[in-house]
């Protein structure tokens, strides 16, 4: 992590004495430990702040959107994809953009690293793998590896797709196929089993849209929550309208999610929302053999077809 | 006890599904009154927060018709719909709808007996099932007495 931290500088610091992009979207150290946070580059001098480590769990590309400059982007496998899905959807041009990419060894999940703290971290570090955490009950040392977020110990894709400075070797990939076992676990329940499964899984939102705003597919003016002609929510935590919200959010990312995990890590609730934002990728990829932002040519599953999709369910 | 009628929103084509329902009228084939029918351009106009505002507002089902693939007025409107369609069906019955409550259908507008055909099939579906339990924020009743 050390070499990807001084790459990244040095790529960064380059690129903007060249005058080659304005700005280098990256992270540089939060004011908590473990929690790394987005920072804009603007400067030679500002880029020796950028950081790179386990715990930048926020998707870059967020910060991409509608952007007029030229941008260095620090991207790890699935920000590059939401950065290809952001070039489809013209969010951003392919000219303006330079990737600095992260061959990505997984992020750490921020409620394991708070169990295994057993208390509020007061310092992290990280070297070779292992991850060693600080609270009041005294140090702890455990292997990066037992620590992934799920998305993350899932992936199939850590190497960035879109890759124009890589700023280290490609990593191994570590899986080949789709792990569905918790959203299969869901589907195979009955129909009431279902709904009480969500309506335990969401009681507690308390609709803040962190989810939203840490995701980078959710760029809408006007986001359908805040439409009142009509008014196809309701505004408060009332258990309907929390479903209309993640089922309708859920639906607007289908075929565009990479499943980075942000929405997750961004939740103070600890929401699982990627399980509804999974089962339509799932379908997506069982039915249309379909993965978002493997490359920037390909238009998205729900803006493309094909004459002869499946339909058995059409009478 | 009198027997459960379903409230069944409907939406239909204007092109094709829109005429086949004027079509089974004229034609005098018979299905029971469960429906109410919205008329839209075309069956890709179709969002899911149509389907969810009907949802929240108490409906027993919903049944949705356009035109054949290859017919639509708009060329290829039905075909994005249908891969809309198939994700809205997943991600509601992953959730706990019934299936049965969400239906999809292609009628022409010269299929009137087709039309009321599967107008009877989504009825009695739907009726088997009972009222809708699920995704109701404000039920029928109630926006009646506001
Ligand atoms: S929905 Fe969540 S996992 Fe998917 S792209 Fe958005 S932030 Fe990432
Ligand atoms: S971040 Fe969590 S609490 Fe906030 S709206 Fe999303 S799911 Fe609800």
């Amino acid at each position: 992590m050390i070499n990807y931290t001084e790459n990244i500088r040095k790529i960064s610091g380059d690129l903007l004495k060249s005058g080659k992009v304005d700005v280098v979207i990256g992270y540089k150290k939060g004011t908590l430990p473990g929690i790394n946070e987005p920072f804009l580059a603007r400067t030679p001098e500002d880029a020796q702040k950028l950081v790179w480590d386990s715990q930048c769990r926020l998707n870059l590309a967020n910060y991409l959107t509608n952007r007029k400059e030229n941008v260095g982007i620090v991207a790890k496998g699935c920000d590059s994809r939401n950065i290809a899905t952001h070039i489809i959807e013209h969010r951003v041009t392919r000219e303006q953009v330079t990737v600095i990419g992260v061959p990505c060894t997984g992020m750490t999940d921020k409620n394991k690293l708070r169990e295994l703290a057993g208390g509020e971290i007061t310092a992290l570090t990280e070297k070779d793998g292992i991850i060693t955490v600080t609270s009041r009950h005294g140090e702890k040392t455990v292997e990066k590896q037992d620590l992934l977020q799920s998305n993350c110990a899932n992936c199939l894709h850590r190497n960035p797709v879109i890759n124009d400075i890589p700023c280290a070797d490609p990593v191994p990939e570590i899986n080949t196929a789709r792990n569905d076992a918790e959203i299969k676990a869901i589907e195979a329940m009955s129909p009431a089993d279902k709904w009480a499964f969500f309506e335990d899984l969401l009681s507690t939102c308390t609709r803040c849209y962190a989810c939203k705003n840490a995701c980078p597919l959710c760029y809408c003016p006007t986001c359908f929550v805040d439409e009142s002609r009509p008014q196809w929510v309701g505004k408060g935590d009332d258990p309907i309208d929390v479903r209309t919200y993640h089922t309708l959010r859920a639906f607007h990312c289908a075929g565009r999610c990479t499943d980075c995990g942000a929405c997750e890590a961004a939740c103070p609730m600890n929401i699982k929302v990627r399980l509804l934002t999974g089962k339509m990728e799932k379908s997506c990829f069982e039915r249309y053999g379909w993965e978002a932002g493997l490359n920037t040519e390909v238009r998205p599953a729900l803006d493309t077809f094909t004459l002869h999709d499946p339909e058995e369910f059409i009478k | 006890m009198t027997e459960f009628e379903p409230k069944i929103i409907t939406f239909l084509c204007n092109w094709c599904s829109y005429g086949a329902a004027d079509l089974a009228g004229v034609s005098r084939f018979q299905y029971p009154p469960n429906m109410r029918v919205i008329r839209v351009p075309c069956s890709g106009r179709i969002s899911p927060k149509m389907v969810l505002a009907a949802l929240r507002k108490g409906v027993d089902g919903i049944w949705v018709s356009g035109c054949h693939p290859g017919d639509c007025h708009y060329i290829e409107g039905n075909y994005y719909a249908r891969r809309k369609f198939t994700l809205l069906k997943e991600l509601l019955e992953f959730q706990g709808i019934e299936p049965g409550r969400i239906h999809f259908s292609w009628i022409s507008s010269a299929e009137g007996v087709k039309f009321a055909q599967v107008a009877n099939e989504v009825i009695s579906e739907v009726k088997k099932l009972g009222p809708a339990k699920h995704f109701i924020k404000c039920a029928p009743k109630e926006i009646a007495a506001a």
